[in-house]
């Protein structure tokens, strides 16, 4: 719900969660998947970079209402 | 049993746009399609029909509406209907905005127009027939509505929206099903199978169309917002966590990461073991203040929003949202990364 507020006044938002699906179906646009409910932005620094990394480029993307991007393995 | 119809200066008889101006009158039985209506409304009277030019409304909504309940009030009915209005915007806002404030007095009231025509938001506890677009739909709608309002009238209690034709109202009602999930389940499934989908737990959120991408994030002020219930150690302000009241907003003051020592998650919805080993696990400090210093993004916004997102009513995220989304445009931010669980 708060993806979907702070988009309605025209900030894209990003929204990661393991959870994609209860995203989607509160109406989030931009959607990446953590790796997990207890960490979704990963274990260490490295994973952490490619969760942000992946979060930033679709922030700079045109995208479908309720997008999700996995992250690269 | 009585009803009262509201129409607009059309089907009222009184003209065209040229007395679109007209101000809330009223006339005596059925006028216009009141009269294919009493048809359909079995021991329902129509005692009166209200009328009003749709600029009228539009201009002096609250004196328009003051006038019509006025008139309510002397009829006292059992039902009002209002329209159909099918796509005209005007009408159908009137026809959704008088039928509100009826309910909203414990008249049982019913409004009909197109599905997408902006009164339906408008009619608020009211019921509303979805329509045609034009007035080609009359004849088909005439009947649905006419059976919806003698059951108002009557007081008798209506089923879903499926059942009695009416449009969601994004409520939902308990009642004893005859069957368990499990049977209900397995049902839904083989329809799906079958090629039907349908669902007991319908829409009734709205969507936000996403809003185009940023220019360039290396010019742009970015936020940390999450829903996991970070917050600095010991929860000084006491949030929840579950079903949180509300939300805070903690400065960073420069701070390079969320150390272990100085925040922790206190949302109760998961084991937060792992995310009080290093909190940038739910909110990534650290690496959003490494990207900024490399130029990824312009500046970090020099603090974080947070709340505790289980058991959270709709309506109350949504409010969380919207104070967020508020404080978030006046300082300038222009992307927000937000981490839910």
């Amino acid at each position: 719900m708060l993806a979907k507020e702070i988009e309605r006044v025209g900030i894209p938002t990003v929204y990661v969660t393991s959870l994609p699906t209860v995203a989607t179906m509160i109406g989030a646009n931009r959607i990446v998947r953590g790796p997990a409910i207890t960490h979704p932005f990963g274990l260490d620094t490295e994973e952490r970079r490619r969760i942000v990394e992946r979060a930033l480029d679709l922030l700079e993307t045109e995208v479908e209402p309720n997008t999700v991007w996995e992250i690269a393995p | 049993m009585r009803a009262v119809h509201y129409v607009n200066q059309f089907f009222a008889g009184l003209g065209g746009e040229d007395k679109a101006e007209t101000p809330p009158t009223r006339l005596e039985g059925p006028v216009g399609p009141g009269r294919g209506l009493t048809a359909e409304l079995g021991d329902v009277e129509i005692v009166a029909t209200l009328a009003c030019g749709d600029d009228y409304f539009a201009e002096h909504e609250e004196d328009a509406l003051a006038a019509l309940l006025g008139y309510l009030d002397d009829d006292h009915p059992d039902v009002l209907v209002a329209g159909p209005a099918f796509g005209s915007g005007r009408y159908g806002y009137a026809c959704g905005t008088l039928a509100a404030a009826a309910a909203e007095r414990g008249i049982p009231a019913v409004a009909a127009m197109h599905p997408e025509n902006p009164g339906v938001d408008a009619a608020g506890k009211a019921y509303v027939v979805p329509t045609a677009v034009n007035v080609a739909g009359m004849r088909d709608a005439l009947p649905r509505l006419g059976r919806l309002a003698s059951a108002l009238a009557a007081g008798r209690e209506l089923g879903g929206p499926d059942e009695e034709g009416y449009l969601p109202r994004g409520l939902r009602r308990n009642y004893f099903a005859e069957q368990t999930g499990a049977e209900r389940a397995i049902e839904l499934l083989l329809g799906k199978l079958a090629g039907e989908t349908r669902t007991e737990v319908g829409g009734g959120l709205d969507r936000v169309e996403p809003p185009a991408p940023v220019p360039d994030l290396s010019e742009t002020l970015v936020a940390l917002v999450t829903e996991a219930g970070c917050v600095p150690q010991g929860n000084p302000d006491r949030l929840p966590s579950v079903r949180a009241q509300g939300w805070f907003r903690y400065d960073l003051n420069g701070e390079e990461t969320l150390a272990a020592a100085r925040y922790e998650s206190v949302h109760g919805g998961f084991d937060v073991t792992l995310a009080n080993e290093d909190p940038n696990r739910l909110v990534p400090l650290d690496t959003a203040r490494e990207l900024e210093r490399e130029g990824r993004i312009g500046r970090l916004h020099d603090a974080f929003y947070t709340t505790t997102g289980n058991g959270t009513p709709v309506v109350t995220a949504t409010r969380f949202g919207r104070e967020i989304a508020g404080e978030l445009r006046e300082a300038g931010v222009g992307a927000v990364l937000l981490s839910g669980t």
